[in-house]
């Protein structure tokens, strides 16, 4: 990756909805040139998509975030991909990580209420083929995702105003 | 009942609060502001650094320094100096460590100055050196620098400004609030006023590691036949971003640095232990911290430039330091009026150009230490303000 896509790509992992001419701006190069930067990162699928990042604590109430480590047995050749594919067509499974270490797979799941998360651990995800146990840790707190921290406006210690 | 009317020396009394401190005032009483108005970086003090002093703190090393500083610290002032402004300070004797910049400026007046001296102030510049001229029982002459020459510090009108009473000149670049520097050619020609005068250069270089583009900070005393006539005032709170550690250095002529050692022992004894020992880390071990703050900055200047200009508020390119003075004179309000209502209609605080010398009224001055989302969101807000003064 050249240095300009490398620079574009630091600044919009940070914040995604800089415009063009600010990005222009901030790396002194021009317009087109972030145009053709960001064109080539996309086309490359190193740029996959654009979110925003949310506090889900605020955006809803009810909302129940869940971290959920499987162990599972791995299908001759083709390995943990299949199950992890099964399990990344069901809507609510927001990430899907194949792990080192004691479990095999990590999944983080946002539901609208705890029940309707536990009951799709029980009746979607124990029950599929090869999946020979799962551990749900509910997320109680966020921090800080993303490099984003959550409840920002405690974090600058500084005075209003200095000389 | 005491009067402390007659207690409190006239002199005192007439020192006018900072144009900033009232500002202060204003913008806590807002809820919800948010700001782009402190002097100081949003960066934490790197990790090195901060390390260093809990490994200090646990080796209970908490005891005064040498009056002037740590020798070690000393040595590596020196180390650095000479590589950064190719100018060569014996640790022994032409360095002292103070308690942040200010303390080195302090010195150096108390040093100089006796009633009757003026002192040349460049303005817009930081707040407190007239203060401090005025305690001394001297006289501060502005010296007014305009947008029209970048606020730079134009030598005939140094020129103009020097009397039989001119004791000293302070060099107040990278510029705080305008961001302009002085490049080495336009030091040449203020250099050349100066050689062969009596008059002493106070060169407040704070903020000279930030400068961008083109050659790095020239400080005035690499220049020939001034090492001997400036005294050179630097520290870790901006570059190191170690505001809080109070720490920074002064460095000059043997006979003066002598005097400014002494008042310094009498009102200080040796600056903060533990900040001594955590800026030898930062003067050895934190250089890469530094360029990635240094690039930040660099990136978030350019953006807010663009952003004023595009809101139609004209801001020149400042080079160094971390502030953009935009004009606002197009909105027809005068710099106090102008921030006033920005913070009431839109909870934006800016600083007053006019804090800064009445040679900045008609500007505000803007600070970058911030993340990009809160520049943006704050240059968005001032648009819309701008936006609404239209109508």
């Amino acid at each position: 990756m050249n240095n300009v896509n490398k620079k574009l790509l630091d600044l919009l992992k940070q914040n995604a909805r800089l415009s063009n001419a600010e990005l222009a701006a901030m790396l002194g190069i021009s317009e087109q040139e972030v145009t053709a930067g960001i064109k080539q990162l996309e086309q490359e699928g190193i740029i996959i998509g654009y979110a925003a990042i949310v506090n889900e604590e605020k955006a809803d109430d009810n909302a129940v975030t869940a971290i959920i480590e499987l162990k599972v047995t791995p299908f001759k050749d083709r390995g943990f991909d299949d199950l992890a594919h099964t399990i990344m067509q069901y809507d609510e499974v927001d990430t899907v990580f194949l792990l080192s270490g004691a479990n095999d797979l990590s999944i983080t799941i946002t539901g609208t209420s705890l029940r309707k998360v536990a009951l799709f651990v029980s009746e979607r995800l124990a029950v599929l083929d090869g999946v020979l146990s799962t551990t749900t840790h509910f997320v109680l707190r966020r921090y800080k995702e993303k490099s984003h921290v959550f409840n920002e406006e405690h974090s600058d210690e500084r005075s209003l105003v200095s000389p | 009942m005491i009067d402390y009317e007659k207690v409190i020396p006239q002199k005192i009394r007439d020192i006018q609060p900072s144009g900033i401190r009232k500002f202060f005032d204003i913008a806590q009483q807002v809820e919800g502001v948010i700001s782009l108005s402190v002097g100081e970086p949003d960066f934490k003090t790197p990790w090195a650094a901060r390390k260093e002093a809990i490994n200090v703190l646990e080796k209970g090393r908490t005891a005064y320094t040498a009056n002037a500083g740590l020798i070690q610290l000393r040595k590596e002032i020196s180390l650095y100096l000479k590589n950064f402004i190719r100018t060569e300070y014996d640790p022994e004797g032409e360095i002292i460590v103070t308690v942040g910049g200010s303390e080195a400026l302090d010195l150096a007046m108390r040093a100089l100055v006796q009633p009757g001296d003026e002192v040349l102030v460049p303005e817009p510049s930081f707040v407190c050196y007239s203060p401090i001229v005025t305690v001394c029982g001297g006289t501060p002459v502005p010296i007014v620098m305009t947008e029209e020459d970048k606020f730079k510090l134009r030598a005939d009108s140094l020129k103009a400004a020097i009397t039989p009473r001119t004791k000293a000149l302070i060099l107040p670049f990278p510029n705080n609030p305008t961001g302009s520097i002085m490049r080495r050619e336009e030091l040449e020609k203020i250099a050349e006023v100066l050689r062969g005068t009596d008059i002493m250069v106070i060169s407040d270089e704070i903020y000279s590691e930030m400068t961008y583009g083109g050659e790095k900070h020239v400080s005035i005393a690499s220049l020939e036949g001034m090492q001997e006539r400036t005294i050179v005032v630097n520290g870790f709170s901006k570059t190191y971003a170690m505001t809080g550690w109070r720490l920074g250095y002064c460095a000059g002529p043997r006979p003066v640095i002598k005097q400014m050692l002494k008042l310094h022992q009498y009102c200080i004894m040796s600056s903060p232990t533990v900040s001594q020992y955590a800026a030898i880390t930062a003067l050895t071990k934190c250089r890469e911290d530094v360029d990635r703050m240094l690039e930040e900055y660099d990136m978030r200047r350019r953006l807010v430039v663009k952003g004023f200009n595009d809101m139609g508020l004209t801001c020149f390119e400042p080079e160094g330091a971390f502030y953009v003075f935009p004009c606002i004179k197009s909105t027809g309000m005068k710099s106090s009026e102008f921030c006033e209502k920005l913070i009431y209609s839109k909870k934006v605080a800016v600083v007053p150009g006019s804090a800064f010398g009445e040679s900045g009224e008609g500007y505000v001055r803007v600070s970058y230490a911030y993340s990009v989302h809160h520049i943006t969101t704050a240059l968005e807000r001032i648009r819309e303000f701008v936006e609404e003064l239209k109508k």
